[in-house]
């Protein structure tokens, strides 16, 4: 089954700005999916419009096979969400926004409460739990979000750039931890600027432009039609100029770093036989963008050239 | 979860109700110095001042003591500020602060949100109603001749103010705009309601536009379920508070369904 199934959604605001112009898009259940897109591409209002928060134009939208036309509090039950910007009552505590949250959604209080102590203590919440929410900091904030979202155990988990402003090691724990929840079977769908993260944990990926999907496939297939990667190689002795390698173009970044431009035709093995040839000798390396930010740079920014002719 | 094991919506809805009713309950104890005694702060003054002080030299009212007369009226005036207000600062605070959304993307249709604030009005309304009752009895004895009726319009004024709050609560887009409502309609209408004085002492013309004023009848239809006694007609009274509550939940869950406010 499929956990979302949107075709052809449009939206166009009051302003008469379109935010959507016909996306289709399929999650399957159990999936790791990727929602990417530059600022104002129409991620969140795709997002809002799956949670009944923006109301479309036009098109349709299933959750779990229940359409937000015809049984919109059956697939709103199916979801949580960790919205982009902080949206609890900072003047609650942590356990009471966590147990209200439960029975909004019709769960029992006796299980909201052991539910809620579940999370808080897996998101290292509990011993906070009678604070107001307004004393924690950004990052316990952001956790407090997901325990909050996750307090019904949803089939569809939404995370709309659930790490922004979240220091590298809450990050590293949040992702652990939502890994997990995907891995018991959760369908989770990831909005990110940290493209990196979306190419280490999704399975598959979405990139959304201008109101369109532009790319559309496993993150696999999408990194394969990257023609080209740029590696930062770390040499062991400084080098004065860089050295000739035929079909690649080599910067001199300092005197002990290298960039290559390698085209997916050449070989690693070969372009290090030929340093190796030249007697320089590679300490490190490293890509010297993400892979999938690479590609995301380029489709958007093909695309913003195609628009430009247009 | 498989798809047989989803509780029934009804199962939801319920459970949701109670939750946003013990919310906006949580809410009124926890800020019980801003709900809970300024009425009674008040409450005190209005019957030191107008029943203690100037009431002894006005005299009887509607053959009643002026303190015995004016307790039922200052009550009913407190259950409408506080229901209103209740609802007008929780939703219109959920709104501003985005918490609203919680509500919003749950599972529980607009009516249902709707009925929940109301309802959260309704208790704050009744537990400032009870707390100016307790006030009024160390200044006069309030007999209660008709508990049914003093319950039904207590109840139903009430539900007509919290629908109120929330209909001005859907509009407002700062916090100036929660407040024009109580200053220049609600409390003139309040004070112009029979609250002080019987509208037969009012010249012909003001008694007449007094009827126009809806107030009045809910402010009557409660003395008369203290006291016996009233300036209008206890259908009309009940009629108009019906028609009222049911106008207000119709066109505020509607605005809720067109997304007025709350939705993009």
């Amino acid at each position: 089954m499929q956990a979302l199934a949107i075709r052809g959604l449009t939206k166009t605001y009051r302003n008469g700005v379109e935010a959507l112009r016909g996306i289709d898009l399929e999650v399957a259940e159990g999936d790791f999916f990727a929602l990417l897109g530059p600022n104002g591409a129409g991620k969140t209002t795709t997002i809002g419009i799956v949670m009944s928060l923006v109301r479309k134009s036009g098109g349709s939208v299933q959750v779990f096979g229940h359409d937000i036309d015809r049984e919109l509090d059956r697939a709103k039950a199916c979801i949580g969400l960790v919205p982009q910007e902080i949206n609890f009552n900072q003047f609650e505590s942590v356990h009471t926004i966590v147990v209200n949250q439960a029975g909004f959604y019709g769960i029992p209080r006796r299980l909201a409460r052991e539910r809620t102590e579940r999370y808080l203590r897996q998101l290292q919440l509990w011993d906070r739990r009678h604070e107001t929410a307004r004393a924690l900091s950004g990052g316990m904030k952001r956790r407090l979000m997901i325990a909050r979202a996750l307090v019904h155990e949803p089939r569809l988990l939404i995370l709309d750039e659930p790490t922004a402003g979240v220091d590298i090691e809450i990050r590293r724990s949040m992702w652990s931890f939502v890994r997990e929840i995907n891995a018991a079977g959760t369908t989770i769908i990831l909005t990110t600027h940290y493209l990196e993260e979306a190419e280490n944990l999704c399975r598959r990926i979405a990139i959304i432009d201008g109101g369109r999907i532009i790319e559309n496939d496993s993150m696999a297939a999408v990194i394969r039609k990257l023609h080209q990667e740029t590696f930062v190689l770390n040499l062991r002795a400084p080098v004065a100029a860089p050295p000739r390698l035929p079909d690649c173009v080599v910067r001199l970044a300092d005197d002990h770093t290298l960039e290559i431009d390698v085209s997916r035709q050449h070989s690693l093995n070969d372009i290090f036989a030929r340093l190796s040839a030249a007697g320089i000798e590679v300490a490190s390396m490293r890509n010297k963008v993400n892979r999938l930010e690479e590609l995301f740079m380029r489709l958007v920014e093909n695309r913003g050239a195609a628009a430009a002719q247009d | 979860m498989d798809r047989a094991r989803e509780p029934s919506l009804a199962r939801i809805q319920w459970v949701g109700f109670q939750t946003i009713v013990r919310r906006e309950l949580g809410r009124i104890l926890r800020i019980w110095v801003q709900t809970l005694v300024p009425p009674a702060v008040t409450a005190t003054l209005y019957f030191l001042i107008f029943g203690s002080l100037i009431g002894r030299r006005i005299g009887p009212m509607g053959g009643y003591d002026y303190m015995q007369y004016i307790a039922p009226g200052l009550i009913m005036m407190a259950v409408i500020t506080n229901s209103y207000g209740n609802v007008v600062s929780s939703f219109f605070g959920a709104k501003f602060g985005k918490h609203i959304e919680e509500l919003l993307v749950a599972p529980l249709p607009n009516w249902l949100i709707v009925t929940g604030y109301v309802a959260g009005g309704v208790v704050r309304g009744l537990l400032v109603g009870i707390v100016v009752t307790a006030v009024a009895l160390f200044f006069t004895r309030i007999p209660v001749e008709h508990p049914l009726l003093v319950a039904g319009s207590v109840l139903l004024t009430s539900v007509v103010f919290a629908l109120g709050g929330f209909f001005n609560a859907i509009f407002a887009k700062n916090f100036d705009q929660i407040t024009w409502f109580p200053t220049f309609v609600l409390t003139p209408l309040t004070y112009l309601g029979g609250v002080f004085y019987t509208v037969s002492l009012l010249p012909a013309w003001a008694e007449r536009m007094s009827y126009a004023n809806p107030i009045l009848y809910m402010v009557n239809a409660f003395r008369h379920g203290f006291l016996g006694a009233s300036d209008v007609g206890l259908g009309t009274a009940f009629a108009i508070m019906a028609l009222a509550a049911a106008l207000m939940f119709t066109v505020v869950v509607t605005l809720m369904n067109r997304g007025t406010g709350i939705r993009e």
